[in-house]
C-alpha cells in the first residue's frame, strides 16, 4: 500500500467513485432535462478520466495502456456528441408538450 | 489492491443502479440519460475488471460498451420527430 503507484491508484479511484455518485445524484435531483444532461455528461466524463488515471500505473504492457487511453478518448468524443443529441430530443419533446418548458413532475410520461 | 478495485466497481455499479431506480422518467430524453449512465458505469467496471483479472479482452468489452451507448443515443435522435419552427 505504500508504493507510490498504488497510492495514486487509490486516490484516483476515490475521486472517480465520488464523481460517479455525484453524476447519479445529479440525474435524480436536477430540476429539468438539460441540466440533467449537463450533470451526467460532465461528472461521468471526469469520473472515467480518474478511472483511467488510476489504472494506468497498474497495467502490464504499453499496448494495454494505449487501449485504456483509447477507451477514454472514445468516451470523451462520443459523450460530447451524445449530449448534443439528447439535448435535441429534449427540445423536440418540449416543443411537443402543450405546457411548454415545464413538464409535470408526478412520474408520468409527458405524452398525455 | 484487488479489494480496492472490486469495492470501487461495486460502488460505481450501485450508484448507477440507484440512479436508475430512483429517477422519475419524465421524458424519453431522461430515459436515455439513465441508459447513458449505465453505459459509462459498464465501461468503468470493465476497465477495473480487466486489471483485476489481468484479462485484456475486457478492454474490448469496454470499447464496445462505449460504442453501443453512443449508438443508442444516435438511434433515439433519429427516431425523434423534430417539429419545424417558424423563423423568428
Amino acid at each position: 500500500m505504500s508504493d507510490p503507484a498504488n497510492l495514486v491508484t487509490i486516490l484516483a479511484l476515490l475521486a472517480s467513485v465520488f464523481f460517479f455518485v455525484a453524476g447519479s445524484v445529479g440525474l435524480v435531483r436536477m430540476p429539468d432535462t438539460l441540466t440533467r444532461i449537463h450533470s451526467l455528461t460532465k461528472a461521468d466524463n471526469i469520473a472515467l478520466g480518474f478511472i483511467v488515471v488510476a489504472l494506468l500505473p497498474q497495467v502490464g504492457s504499453v499496448a494495454d495502456a494505449a487501449k485504456i487511453v483509447a477507451v477514454w478518448v472514445l468516451v470523451q468524443v462520443s459523450s460530447g456528441a451524445v449530449a448534443q443529441l439528447i439535448g435535441e430530443v429534449a427540445l423536440a419533446e418540449q416543443a411537443m408538450t402543450p405546457s411548454g418548458l415545464d413538464q409535470p413532475d408526478d412520474g408520468r410520461s409527458a405524452d398525455a | 489492491m484487488t479489494a480496492v478495485y472490486l469495492g470501487a466497481g461495486f460502488v460505481i455499479l450501485l450508484a448507477s443502479a440507484v440512479g436508475l431506480v430512483i429517477v422519475r422518467p419524465r421524458s424519453m430524453a431522461d430515459r436515455m440519460l439513465a441508459v447513458q449512465l449505465i453505459g459509462s458505469s459498464v465501461v468503468a467496471v470493465s476497465l477495473l475488471l480487466s486489471v483485476v483479472t489481468a484479462n485484456p479482452a475486457l478492454l474490448d468489452v469496454a470499447l464496445m460498451a462505449a460504442l453501443l451507448a453512443a449508438f443508442s443515443a444516435c438511434a433515439l435522435r433519429l427516431a425523434t420527430v423534430v417539429p419545424s419552427r417558424p423563423p423568428e
